[in-house]
């Protein structure tokens, strides 16, 4: 009963995609299998793997730097309730302003190039993973805590014992949140600014009005966020199982 | 002193700072100006009227996003209730759907939709639409039992309950669905514009970055940001208030 959902899922997304394509035609579409072609003989092509490791390394440090950031600022944040008053309302400002509007400061900054990227994609993690990682230290239930203490537990045992345990289904959350909105951060750093990558590409065949390689690019970088999110998320949702 | 007193000298102090190292020359004025500049800058504009329409065209479109999320978002939220075999079929794609990234569709709208302002449009709305759904999903799970009940024993039907009893109960999660979705389509159709379009604020931001023209370039993006922060923090004003409201009653 389980698989058969996703599949059912799975399904009708192909026929949707099979419907539109019927509707629009080959002036903006492609069939999803002439797509899968499409995308198999791209991977297949090497001058198309360097974009590939390009986007990964962008992504990959990003993705690293918000992850490490992100928890710096927001555990302090949470076990200290009257900071973490003072600043929640600055960090969902930022959370909700539209990041690409900084996008020309970035590239003022650290110049074209891979650190721009790498840049772009840490602001756009940074800002969600720090959030959850406050609120999940901060919702640690004072009970255990005074336990703790009363057991007279070590620092060491402590945060092993009890913060973490407590903390972690939360920062997963954040990270993966963090995850998907680093990604959206790299491709739109390589779109603006950038020679290489993923996101270039997509920026090329777009101005070449290239649908093929649009929709074989749309379709992997689709099939690869989807595809860690549902990791993460068995993660995520085992880990608050256990935790509840 | 109180944290809201705190936080106000804090970012005024950040202000300050970043106008001290612009103006010692630590920071190099084609990297960034001084905010005193950006301010003088932003308010010539304003003034002068040059970049009114730009303005008029991205708030029209954030507007038309917004509003098609929200009616499209509330009626399939409040169908899918009602549906659960539906519902737990599209679940694996609610969760997923965020972790995509949008952008990557955007030259496919532009393809499907040409060049005008509905590519812009559609990438507001489809990033707003699901957390409207979300969150919609969210609040009618809460609706009490017995006000369901209620319904039925005065025989109200199917969308009669829906409009009358289920949604206005569960208006707070709407509403946060709502200020999801203003967020979500002002991030959507600038970013949008950024890409690719003929005007609009995101547009003339990245015309004046390709120009070096810092003082349009800053002005548009302090622009930006100032407006995006106030009407964020009108709605989380006005549903505070809607909220003690509710309490009371």
């Amino acid at each position: 009963m389980r698989w058969r959902d996703p599949l059912l899922l799975l399904f009708l997304l192909f026929l949707l995609w099979e419907f539109l394509y019927l509707i629009v035609g080959d002036v903006a579409l492609r069939s999803p299998a002439a797509t899968a072609r499409n995308l198999g003989a791209m991977l297949g092509d090497e001058r198309f793997l360097p974009h590939v490791r390009e986007t990964l390394l962008a992504f990959g440090q990003g993705f690293l730097i918000a992850v490490v950031v992100g928890l710096a600022i927001g555990v302090p944040l949470g076990a200290a309730r009257f900071a973490g008053e003072v600043a929640e309302p600055i960090l969902v400002a930022l959370y909700s302003i539209p990041k690409v509007t900084l996008y020309p400061v970035i590239l003022l900054i650290f110049g074209i190039g891979m650190p721009a990227k790498v840049a772009f994609g840490a602001i756009h993690g940074i800002v969600p993973i720090s959030i959850f990682a406050m609120n999940a230290v901060r919702n640690i239930n004072p009970t255990h805590l005074r336990t703790a203490r009363v057991l007279r537990l070590s620092p060491m045992s402590l945060s092993l014992k009890i913060l973490v345990p407590a903390a972690l289904p939360e920062i997963v959350t954040g990270i993966r949140v963090g995850f998907s909105l680093a990604l959206i951060g790299t491709l739109l750093g390589e779109m603006f600014g950038s020679q290489h990558g993923l996101g270039h590409l997509l920026m090329q065949a777009m101005s070449l009005h290239n649908i093929e390689r649009i929709l074989a690019l749309t379709l992997l970088l689709v099939v690869f966020a989807a595809a860690v999110n549902a990791l993460l998320l068995a993660l995520d949702r085992s880990l608050h199982r256990r935790a509840a | 002193m109180s944290a809201s007193s705190i936080r106000i000298l804090l970012v005024a102090g950040l202000v300050a700072l970043l106008e001290i190292l612009c103006r010692t020359g630590v920071i190099p004025n084609f990297t960034v100006i001084p905010p005193s500049a950006m301010a003088q800058s932003l308010w010539n504009i304003l003034a002068s009227g040059k970049f009114t329409p730009d303005i008029v065209a991205t708030l029209t479109n954030v507007a038309i996003a917004i509003a098609a999320a929200m009616l499209a978002g509330v009626a399939l939220g409040t169908a899918l209730q009602g549906w659960p075999a539906a519902r737990r079929v599209l679940d694996p794609l609610f969760a997923t759907y965020y972790a995509v990234p949008m952008y990557a569709f955007y030259p496919l709208l532009i393809v499907i939709f040409g060049l005008g302002d509905l590519p812009q449009v559609a990438i507001g709305f489809l990033l707003a639409v699901m957390a409207v759904i979300i969150n919609t999903l969210n609040g009618l799970d809460r609706v009490p039992p017995v006000l369901l009940k209620a319904a039925r024993v005065h025989r109200l039907g199917p969308l009669a309950a829906a409009l009358r009893v289920r949604l206005p109960c569960a208006a707070p999660y709407v509403f946060t669905g709502f200020k999801l979705a203003v967020a979500y389509s002002f991030i959507g159709v600038i970013g949008a514009e950024f890409i690719t379009s003929s005007r609009g604020i995101g547009y003339e931001i990245s015309f004046a970055y390709n120009n070096f023209d810092n003082g349009v370039m800053y002005a548009m993006i302090l622009f930006i940001l100032l407006l995006v922060i106030t009407v964020n923090m009108s709605l989380h004003a006005w549903e505070k208030r809607l909220l003690a409201r509710r309490r009371r009653a």
